[in-house]
Formats: C-alpha cells, structure tokens, sequence
C-alpha cells in the first residue's frame, strides 16, 4: 500500500524509537529567529554543549526590529539588546545569520522559502507555531518550544509522537475576490481551531494544484490556527519552478537529482489517510472573523452569530465572551463595522503576490479619513522587488504606510501596535485578545484585498463591491 | 539531566475560567522581550489580572485566598496559539506546576511536559466540581496521582487522563528529552548521511 508524503518524510527522518515510544526525528532544517532562542543558547552554554550542524541552522530577526526605523541602536533598548544577543550567538556557533545589513532579512517564514533553504521531502523546524508555512513546499515543517530549540542545536533532532494525517480536498475554482486567506479561513471555521489536534494537514485537490507557492504558503501558515502542528501541500513543478535558481537550492547536476527524488516524496495515489474532508472552492465567500479566535469567521454577506444560535452551553460562553470583547451586537451585519487601523503584512499575507494584487485594486481609491493604514513587506526581498515595480508609490499615493521588512502589527513586540480598543481589519493569522498590542485592541482577520477594502471605506466592506471586481456575480 | 520522577501533584488549586485560553493571555507577547526566561512568572496571565492602569481586576488570580495555589485548573484548548515556551515557562516561574483543563494544545502540551508542568485532562463536569470544591474551601489540598489517573480533592476524586507518552515521561523522569538524544548522536549522523541535502 502506497504512504502519505508525511509517512515518507517521517521515516527518512526517522532516527530511533525513544523508552518513552517517541521518535528521535532527525530535524534537517532549522530556521531560528531572535524570540526563543537566546534561552536556547543559554540552556547550551549551562551544559557546555555546542551546536552540532551549524549549516543547517539559519537565523533572521523579525518580530522586534522596528518597521520605522533603520539605525541602531534602536530606541527600545530591550529590542536593542534582542537582535546583538542573536548576532552573538550566531557569530559564537558559526550560524548563517541573514541580519538587517544583508538585504535578506524578513520574517523567518517569509525568508526561509525565498532564499530555497525550504525544500521539499525535509524536515524543518523553527521555535515559532507558525513554521507549517514551509509545508508549502512538501516539508514536515514543525512549530517548537524553545527547550526542544536547545534540542536541535544539540543533536539536530527533537523528540516527537508520530501524527494522523488528515486528507482537506478543496476543488474547484475560487469566486473572483476569494483568496487563498479565505479557503484556510474557511477550513478552521469548519474544522475548528482544535480540529487538526494531532493531525497533520494535507492540502490537496485542484485549487491547490493550481495556486502559487505563495498562495500554498498562505493557507499551511494558518494549519496552527486550525489546531494542527503541520500542513503541507505534495510537491509538483509549481514547487520546482519557484525553487529554481534561488540562493540555497541545489545547481546543476544537482538540482536534476533533487527534483527527481523530491517528486519521490509525494503521497502515492492509492495512500490511505486517516480522514479525509472535501470542500468545493465555488461556495467559499470573501471571510473576516468577527470574534477573539480565528474559527469565529464569517462569508461578508452574513450576519455576526448570537449567543442564543450557539448549540451547547460552552459555545454559548464563548460567543457571549467574544462579542463582549469585540463590543459587537449578535445578529448585526458584519459588514459596516468601523474600523481604526488597516494591517497589511505578515508571515501569512506579506508575500509579493498580496502586494501585487492590493496595489492592482487600490490604485486610484484613498485611505478613508481617520483610518491608518500600513503595509509592511514580509521581507527586505519582498520590499526590493516590490519597490523595483513601483508599488510603494501607489501604496503612499493610497494614503497607506510603506514600511521596512518584520513582524510589525502581527504582534506586540515592535512599535507599531493598536492602542486602547482600536479596531484593527488585519490580514495577519491571529485574533487572539490583545494580540496586537493593546489588552482591549480588536483584531479581525481578511485577506490583503478585503483589508485595502476596509480601509479605504473606512468600515468592513465587501471588496469585491468597493474595487468592481468583474463577473462577481453579486 | 535525568529528573526526579513526577508520580503526584499535590497543592492549593486556583480556577481560570474560560476556553481557547491562548498563549498570549498567558503571557502578552510585549513581555516576551528578554534573553533569559527569568522573571518571567510576574507576566503570567498579565492582562487577564491587570486593567490597562496596572491595577487589579476582580479575579481570582488576584485573590489573596487563592494566593498559593500551585495548580491551574481552567477550561478547553489550554494553550493555544504560539509554540512559546514562555507561557509555560512562566506558569513554573509563578510557582505552578500542573494544570488542569478539558483538553490542551498540542504544542503547549509537549512544552510543558518538557519542563515538567504535569497537564491532565478533566471533563467539564469533573472540572466544575473541582472548581466550586475551591471556591468553597480554598485551601483545599488537590493532588494530581499521574499513576492512577485521578485527581483527588480533599478524600474524594474525580478521574483525569494523560498522554501516555508524557504520563511514561513524568513517571520514570524521563521527561527532559535531551539526554537521551544525545545519546543517539551516531545513529543521528548515519540517518544524516543518507539525506543529500543535509550534506555540507
Ligand atoms: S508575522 Fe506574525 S505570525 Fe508570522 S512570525 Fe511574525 S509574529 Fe509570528
């Protein structure tokens, strides 16, 4: 019987079985960035270990670095005192660190891919919930704590329980205006946010075999939301032809060879999953969540739930507690909520392709009055390429914030962050309750163009009635 | 670094209610800039026990009969959201160490095993039960018997599960990893030489 790419990419990986039934998983990959790995460093020191494949360990900083400012040192000396830790460590253990001088720096998730250090068939690993995204590619891409960090920088390898994997079919072709953000977060609105629990994600059908790398990286980046630790989507010539030619992939006769094993790696036709979910394309709507986890989501046409709809007394108490959080009325349209501040950016949506597209519909229009609006490139490649078209210019022109390459308001760890109870339409991954900043700051989650939609109306908006998207048969 | 075995949890229990409680309520992620996870049990549940002026809110985890409590009992997917390890490291630096909810995250679950942060899992009934035993009688003595799967309140119990890698992990002190694959470095740099790209 055929095996599952995930089965393959376990078993090549696979080093021993541990007392406890574990597996010592080689891990081949291992991207670190500045927020959980100095204490990794330290456990390392206190044991007098030393990293153990520093080649296959690359670095980049991206949650603290500030977006507008460039000199250091920076004005927050914590930050400050974060990105010369990871040069130190880095410079000490011969690990390739691409810093804010290199022009590769940019979110761990953004860089990992463009510099070909992502490849199919591996193992890869990253002290950050978010690492699925390389799955994109056809790797076994895993979130972890920074004690198993230590791990790796160890031994190059983590102990891990083997997972189920779950089969998500989407096929069918996306209503014009639907993005890759809405097929994920239409995913966890189905499955749930605990639904991946102990499964790992494969992504398939047709509207994967068609979307980009970058769309590909949209939706594993949110598999964590979704509950599940890993997603990944099986390897094809998409996956080849974005590989080809970038820093860190194989060259020449090399590269013949890798393409030929990588495409071994894909799940066989007659594997066997552990459940297996389908989901036609065609009934997938623009989405935007209304509540304080991102399985509270919602088509634009439809209405905000009300704690009576919810079934059991648990969902009750939570609907009760998001609406409450999100000051909103059960019952009330989603659409029209005002809103504050406009996000672009992140590992999920701060790809070239999501400005390419923004930039495509916002020409011409203005950042509503009172609205602040920033879009921030996922790295300082991205940020390159898109200013080499001119897309910071129609970005400015909008009325936006062009800034440099990090995290920024994905999360509260640089300075750009909500204030007070701010309404924030974000095309980041989290909705969490002060997830951006302020203890009461309101997130809603959307995809780049419902966000460029928001903002220039100044309000929740169906961006495919604000930018007149063509044949979208409403 | 072989630890000592964690068969029993025993202490005061302090109740969090509510679901999806996720790692950024544990530990808000403004707090997460240091290089050392020191002092980060002041920030443990930061927003959830502080107004935006710094003052408490009326909760639990402010008050004083609930003071020392070294076990978390709370609601469904405990955990969620980030792999950092700084939410559990701070629920052990503010002198916790278990946690009982209905159910766990996968990456917080494994974080905390890790580090020795015993998490069971109890049915909302059981838990509500536990919870209104406290609240009634704080200073009553809950013990965590990993061995046995039950969690006892005062002379009466109420059944818990556990992983049984982790549960296998805790009980033969096993539960810190690194030694133990330390130990397979051979096997590790055979498995890596049959994997070209992982050659330098
Ligand atoms: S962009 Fe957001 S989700 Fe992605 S790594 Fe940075 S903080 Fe995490």
């Amino acid at each position: 019987m055929g095996k599952s790419l995930f089965e393959k990419v376990w078993d090549a990986h696979a080093v021993r079985r541990l007392v406890n039934g574990q597996t010592q998983l080689l891990i081949g990959t291992h991207l670190i960035h500045e927020v959980t790995s100095p204490q990794a460093f330290g456990m390392l020191r206190d044991r007098h270990l030393k990293v153990q494949y520093p080649h296959r360990t690359f670095a980049t900083v991206d949650h603290i670095v500030p977006t507008n400012e460039s000199v250091e040192p920076y004005s927050d000396p914590l930050a400050q005192g974060m990105i010369e830790e990871l040069r130190k460590n880095c410079a000490d253990n011969n690990v390739t660190f691409f810093d804010t001088n290199t022009g590769r720096q940019g979110v761990v998730h953004i860089v990992g891919p463009e510099q070909g250090i992502t490849q199919p068939g591996t193992t890869i690993a990253c002290g950050d919930s978010h690492t699925a995204t390389h799955g994109a590619f056809g790797a076994i891409a895993f979130g972890i704590g920074t004690s198993q960090v230590r791990d790796v920088l160890a031994t190059q390898t983590i102990a891990l329980n083997e997972l189920k994997v779950r089969r998500i079919n989407v096929d069918g072709t996306l209503p014009p205006g639907v993005y890759a953000k809405d097929v994920v977060l239409h995913i966890i609105r189905l499955l749930g946010t605990q639904g991946g629990t102990g499964y790992a994600y494969e992504y398939a059908g047709t509207t994967f075999d068609e979307f980009t790398m970058e769309e590909r990286m949209t939706v594993c980046n949110m598999s964590i939301e979704g509950g599940a630790r890993v997603g990944y989507v099986n390897p094809d010539e998409t996956t080849f032809e974005y590989l080809k030619g970038r820093p860190y992939s194989p060259k020449g006769t090399a590269w013949d060879a890798a393409v030929e094993q990588w495409k071994s790696f894909a799940s066989d036709p007659d594997c066997t999953f552990d459940d297996v979910v389908n989901i036609d394309a065609s009934q997938i709507q623009p989405t935007v969540t209304w509540g304080i986890t991102p399985g509270q989501g919602i088509g634009i046409e439809e209405s905000i739930p009300t704690i009576s709809d919810a079934p059991t007394q648990s969902e009750r108490d939570s609907v009760a507690e998001a609406l409450e959080y999100m000051q909103f009325e059960g019952g009330s349209p989603i659409k029209g909520k005002k809103i504050n501040v406009a996000f672009i950016g992140s590992c999920t949506n701060g790809r070239l392709s999501d400005f390419q597209e923004v930039a495509k519909y916002v020409k011409g229009h203005k950042v509503a009055a009172g609205v602040q609006a920033i879009i921030v490139p996922g790295s300082q490649v991205v940020a390159k390429i898109a200013e080499d078209l001119g897309l910071d210019k129609i970005f400015i022109e909008a009325g936006f914030e062009w800034r440099a390459a990090g995290c920024s308001m994905c999360l509260a760890m640089n300075p750009d962050k909500l204030v007070g109870d701010q309404l924030c339409a974000s095309s980041s991954n989290r909705n969490f309750k002060g997830r951006q900043g302020s203890p009461t700051g309101r997130t809603m989650l959307m995809s780049p163009i419902m966000v460029a939609a928001a903002a220039v109306t100044g309000e929740v908006s169906d961006a495919r009635k604000v930018f007149g998207f063509a044949s979208s048969g409403i | 670094m072989s630890s000592t075995p964690i068969k029993k949890v025993t202490g005061k229990a302090v109740f969090v209610p509510g679901d999806d409680i996720d790692t950024d309520r544990i530990i808000p992620a403004r707090f997460m800039k240091c290089i050392t996870f020191d002092g980060l049990g002041e920030y443990l549940f930061y927003d959830v026990r502080k107004t935006e002026s710094g003052e408490n809110k009326n909760h639990n985890l402010n008050d004083p009969r609930f003071a020392e409590a070294s076990i978390l009992v709370s609601g469904n997917n405990f955990g969620c959201g980030s792999s950092r390890e700084h939410a559990p490291q701070s629920i052990l630096r503010a002198g916790y160490n278990a946690v009982i909810a209905g159910s766990f995250a996968e990456i917080f679950f494994g974080n905390s095993t890790n580090l020795g942060v015993v998490c069971v899992i109890a049915s909302d009934a059981d838990r509500k039960i536990i919870a209104s035993a406290i609240e009634i009688h704080p200073e009553l003595e809950i013990t965590i018997d990993v061995e046995d799967y039950k969690i006892w309140y005062g002379d009466q119990f109420v059944p818990c599960e556990i992983k049984l890698g982790a549960r296998d992990s805790l009980l033969s002190g096993n539960y810190d990893p690194l030694d133990e694959l330390l130990v397979g470095a051979v096997e590790v740099s055979r498995t890596a030489s049959t994997l070209p790209y992982m050659q330098a």
